[in-house]
């Protein structure tokens, strides 16, 4: 199953059912995507295909063939975090930190996806991703500060 | 986890040829996933139909076609759409999360399989996943069941908002399978359950969900979800409102329900009661009382019926207010 994921081609041997989060978890060894509820309700395994914010447990790996897909492990940019990253980390956007890629990914979408960047769009936008911390008055804040709006 | 195969379909022609009775189509696999992992959905062999050419909106003699393999998003956000039909537009903003309208066809969203709980796990009894098994939901927790529609063996909702939008404008489902085309009112689409709830609609197997028609509506549309929580949620209640409105007074009116039907519900004499009425509140809580008309009960849903009529004025009102 040919998948290309942060720019590298993967060959994976997998069965035709396998998730494309299983394979990215399972068989590539590429742990920064999470699995949370594996129902698609929770978000924490968002990754972008083809620039689009997906949930990659609702997605299956062999569908993927040809589409670009990128996780949180191809984020960084000239070896420094993406501004997402560091304005996670500069505005304590994050306790346990395990919907935390998910989180990103799913801001980077956002981002990439040119709304407007108010808190209550931000809010409304990010509702695929839970965090059972409550993280979320940082969260809105870091992805703002990104947007150029801060509070 | 049954394991099964895959195949891409190159066109539509070579995904009916692939189809057989143990096969199922595969879109965005948003619901088709979920289903398989807990063992509803068994097919031997899916067919990956994600890149068929049947997406884009067009406007055509009657009004505009939507190809079914549409992504919710791309929909939503539809010049055509947002000018001609908005109620279109917000149904699917109001549905799932970013991530998945991302992925989900519109086929895909009307072909989506009931939220009843009493379904989805599979340690409990449900006549839609096991026939005969029994109704756990009819004499069990009930709150989020239908008012409408419902037979001694099932009570459980249809979830889509998008059809809720889509028949209130009365649309229409083009089906293609090898023996040709046939088109069929949304509504008929979907089949009440009676004594087969096990078999949501009337499509076959072999048959593919090509396109959706919805005729021309030259007036102001809205649609109103009320749920459990601000977003990413189904709908307790949900109503779909299009108005056409000459001189003050309404000449035409559409409305269709979500969260309390077994299919979409159409409130056939509220439509009736705003006919040739003066536009306003008060036409449009006198036509709300008759929302409630025909429901059964069940005992933790009742409050669905007052929930009704406040969200049939709040959609007319949310209409008639973007005239």
């Amino acid at each position: 199953m040919p998948l290309t994921i942060n720019g590298r081609d993967y060959r994976p041997l997998v069965p035709p059912h396998a998730s494309l989060l299983d394979v990215l978890r399972e068989a590539l060894n590429l742990f920064g995507t999470k699995k949370g509820c594996d129902v698609g309700t929770c978000g924490a395994c968002t990754v972008l295909v083809d620039g689009r914010r997906i949930n990659a447990c609702l997605a299956l790996a062999a569908a993927q063939e040809g589409r670009n897909i990128l996780t949180i492990e191809g984020l960084e940019q000239n070896d420094g975090l993406h501004p997402l990253q560091q304005a996670f980390i500069d505005n304590d956007a994050l306790q346990c930190g395990y919907c935390t890629p998910g989180q990103i990914m799913s801001a980077v979408g956002f981002l990439a996806e040119g709304r407007s960047t108010d808190h209550a769009v931000i809010a409304e936008a990010m509702s695929g991703n839970l965090c059972r911390c409550g993280a979320y008055p940082n969260i809105v804040t870091a992805i703002s500060v990104v947007a150029g709006r801060p509070e | 986890m049954t394991p099964f195969a895959y195949y891409r379909a190159q066109d539509a022609a070579d995904a009916l040829a692939s189809a057989g009775p143990h096969t199922a189509f595969l879109a965005g696999g948003t619901d088709l996933l979920p289903l398989h992992r807990i063992g509803i959905a068994v097919p031997e062999k899916v067919i990956d139909i994600s890149r068929l050419a049947l997406q884009g909106v067009d406007v055509s003699a009657a009004g505009i076609v939507i190809g079914a393999a549409s992504r919710m998003r791309d929909v939503a956000s539809n010049p055509l759409i947002l000018a001609q039909f908005p109620v279109i537009s917000q149904s699917l903003l109001a549905s799932a999360s970013p991530q998945i309208r991302n992925v989900a066809t519109l086929g895909g969203n009307l072909l989506q399989r009931t939220r009843c709980a009493y379904f989805r796990s599979s340690d409990l009894s449900c006549n839609k996943r096991t026939p005969g098994s029994g109704c756990g939901a009819r004499d069990g927790y009930n709150r989020a069941h239908a008012l409408f529609g419902t037979s001694p063996h099932c009570v459980a909702t249809h979830p889509s908002d998008l059809a809720v939008a889509l028949v209130a404008l009365d649309a229409r489902v083009e089906l293609r399978s090898v023996g040709g085309d046939r088109k069929v009112a949304l509504e008929d689409f979907y089949r009440l359950p009676e004594h087969q709830p096990d078999r949501d609609t009337i499509i076959d197997p072999r048959e593919l969900l090509i396109a959706i028609e919805v005729p021309a509506w030259d007036g102001p549309s809205s649609y109103v979800k009320v749920r459990d929580r601000a977003s990413f949620e189904f709908a307790v209640v949900s109503v779909a409102a299009a108005l056409r409105i000459e001189a003050g007074k309404v000449r035409a009116a559409r409305l269709c329900a979500g969260g309390v039907g077994t299919r979409p519900w159409r409130l056939r004499d509220c439509e009736a009661a705003l006919q040739g009425q003066p536009a306003g509140d008060v036409s449009f809580r006198m036509a709300a009382r008759h929302a409630g008309g025909g429901a059964a009960v069940l005992g933790h849903n009742d409050f669905k019926i007052d929930l009704l009529e406040v969200t049939v004025v709040r959609a007319l009102h949310n209409a008639f207010g973007a005239v």
